[in-house]
């Protein structure tokens, strides 16, 4: 026993062939070709403003991303963040309203504590009653945007009823770097390394790739789906705060249609929506690209009415390539075993 | 027991659309009018003809997220087609062929390149939109003669039956024969509940596969023409975000998101009950809030109820079995 795992070990392909393999040298790979490219043609792409603002656009989601893809590992889906980033939002916002005086690390506590709790929602009726994820968070996408609308009942935050504390901590920096963009990337690599090398965080990866495999190792599945779907939640919660320092002004439809995004950039990232397979460091850069791709177009000045149509073709491109090459080194992989 | 189960979800489907039916004659006299009901069945025409192919594609365990796109494109090429100054029925003919080919390329890249329809649809969900976008710009087309926008908007000679719903009843009769009745229908559920096995019991299951995505574009494009006429109006954003609303619709009907299970039926009654609850709200003016969180609960419940009951059931039963060991 000991002696086939020490061959296949030796077997194993060495270092530069692995990082030739992996998803996120050819996505880098392309960044960069899709970021040099259009800075060929208009240096300004490349200025730092611009770079700010790419950076300050794709934060959020891929803040929501993180949470999307330890659910997508699991082998389940979360469709119910958009509603929970607009709610979060606004109740963040009427918080302040009503203590204008709220320290912002509270309020980013207070989307954090929100999301949980929609998040658990989602776990309790995935986990325990056994409601498929799709069915489960399509429905709550529905009910959390419901009592949105409820809360919010035609009413708006504006920037003016935010304290100029919170709007500053959106637009603030620290060594030139938006307060924002750090928040998102300690939190990405936190959870990056907790999946990656914490028993926590693989047990996600085995819930995804098996889950009767994972219940036979002793993981508990319906604790780790319920713990997976509040993460998800949280983070979304959080997004929310974020937004608002952000955009400054909320009403009932903010964030709608993020989840799509979300999932498309995860997918885009590697991250298989069959579970079990994918990295943060991966969602990141597809949540990168697909913000890249949209600025670089606005910057080559594509006409307008293109612009959407070619991001669509480049999104579709992006994925069939990523699912094409993921097989074939499969298949390369298997192929491999059995000689 | 499986059949009973079903069958069961859904009378209560249809008892539930009755209820809904008494309760808006409860809240308001007006709703039971031919005039009301004539104008609430006709707001959901374009959920429900989707909803169609939609339950055929799920029950194939795939899922077509394009379906709004489709619609807005097919709508764009109508009213381009039109102020271009084409006949209307060709113009109607062309919009028709460009949402069969769309869901051709949709069906194409699942089937030959084996990708997964959620990825896909997800990216043709972005690129069908940015389409009708190129096609039409920011444009409304609204100057339609009064003969075709009554194909949208007007009812049967001498009843107060819609046309777009009388066309989506005529679709629906011959989809739940096909289901329902025919060796291709049946063999929709074998290769929903387990592909491979249907592969092996020489199913075409690509092929397959291949035809209900064109049929989705296509009835996608039908309900294109059908909003353009009912609104007359053709925009590249008509109907965004609708294909959640059909996907809940489906699900709420019974049919299994895993693929193999669920019928017509089920889910054009809970097209009917989502609509009807809408209506009945909006009669009474209360907001699109409540109707929101009713939609999302029915979804959840319909899942959830049988489930929690079935684990009651064999909670029960197995308490039983302990209490007659413990009498022995």
């Amino acid at each position: 026993m000991t002696g086939k795992i020490a061959q296949t070990q030796t077997s194993a392909p060495n270092l530069l062939t692995r990082l030739l393999r992996a998803r996120e040298v050819s996505l880098m790979a392309l960044l960069l070709f899709v970021t040099l490219g259009t800075a060929a043609i208009n240096p300004l792409f490349l200025s730092f403003t611009s770079l700010k603002d790419l950076f300050l656009n794709v934060a959020i989601i891929a803040l929501v991303v993180v949470g999307q893809t330890i659910v997508l590992l699991m082998k389940h889906v979360d469709l119910s963040v958009s509603s929970v980033v607009g709610l979060s939002a606004f109740l963040t916002g009427s918080l302040f309203v009503a203590f204008p005086g709220l320290p912002v690390p509270l309020a980013l506590l207070f989307g954090l504590g929100l999301g949980a709790v929609l998040g658990s929602v989602n776990g309790l009726l995935v986990a325990y009653g056994k409601v498929p994820a799709l069915v489960a968070t399509l429905g709550t996408l529905y009910v959390f945007r419901g009592i949105d609308y409820a809360v919010v009942h035609g009413g708006q935050i504006n920037a003016s009823n935010l304290p100029p504390s919170f709007l500053g901590f959106a637009t603030g920096n620290l060594l030139g770097v938006p307060n924002l963009v750090l928040l998102v990337i300690v939190v990405m690599l936190g959870f990056g390394i907790y999946l990656g090398s914490y028993r926590g965080g693989r047990e996600y990866y085995a819930v995804g790739s098996n889950s009767e495999a994972a219940v036979l190792a002793g993981i508990s599945v319906t604790r780790r789906t319920l713990t997976g779907f509040a993460l998800s939640g949280a983070i979304a919660g959080l997004a929310g705060v974020l937004y608002l320092a952000r955009y400054g002004t909320v009403d009932a439809n903010a964030g709608s249609g993020l989840e799509l995004q979300v999932i498309a950039a995860a997918v885009v990232g590697g991250v298989s929506i069959n579970g079990g397979v994918g990295s943060l460091l991966g969602a990141g850069l597809g949540a990168l690209l697909l913000g890249v791709m949209s600025s670089a177009l606005v910057t080559l000045r594509a006409p307008g009415f293109y612009q959407q149509a070619i991001q669509g073709a480049l999104l579709l491109a992006a994925i069939s390539v990523d699912m094409l090459v993921s097989r074939r080194s499969a298949k390369q992989n298997a192929k491999g075993r059995q000689s | 027991m499986k059949w009973r189960t079903l069958l069961g979800w859904e009378v209560t489907l249809i008892v539930l659309v009755f209820a809904a039916l008494f309760g808006g004659a409860l809240l308001s006299p007006a709703f039971l009018t031919a005039s009301n009901l004539t104008f609430l069945t006709a707001n959901f025409s374009e959920v429900a003809l989707i909803a169609l192919s939609m339950t055929l594609i799920i029950i194939v365990a795939e899922i077509d997220l394009s379906v709004a796109s489709t619609l807005g494109l097919s709508s764009a090429v109508l009213g381009a087609l039109f102020a271009a100054g084409w006949p209307i029925p060709l113009a109607i003919v062309a919009a028709l062929a460009v949402g069969a080919l769309a869901g051709l390329f949709n069906g194409l890249l699942i089937t030959r390149l084996g990708l997964p329809s959620l990825a896909v649809t997800i990216g043709t969900l972005a690129l069908y939109r940015g389409l009708a976008y190129v096609v039409l710009g920011d444009k409304a087309i609204a100057d339609f003669p009064a003969f075709y926008t009554n194909l949208g908007f007007g009812t049967l000679p001498g009843t107060p039956i819609p046309i777009p719903i009388a066309l989506f009843f005529v679709l629906a009769v011959i989809t739940v024969v096909v289901l329902h009745a025919t060796a291709f229908g049946r063999s929709l559920y074998a290769i929903g509940a387990n592909p491979v096995a249907a592969r092996f019991a020489g199913l075409r299951v690509e092929r397959v596969k291949l035809s209900l995505f064109v049929l989705s574009g296509l009835m996608s494009a039908l309900a294109g023409v059908v909003y353009t006429f009912r609104f007359a109006s053709a925009r590249a954003d008509n109907a965004v975000g609708l294909e959640l609303g059909v996907i809940a619709a489906v699900l709420l009907g019974g049919v299994s998101i895993f693929g193999g299970k669920g019928s017509v039926v089920g889910a054009v009654a809970a097209v009917f009950l989502i609509g009807i609850i809408n209506g009945a709200l909006t009669i009474v003016d209360v907001s699109n809030e409540v109707l929101t969180v009713v939609t999302g609960l029915l979804l959840i419940g319909s899942v959830l109820v049988p489930n929690l009951l079935g684990h009651f059931r064999t909670y029960r039963e197995r308490r039983r079995a302990k209490g007659d060991r413990v009498i022995q």
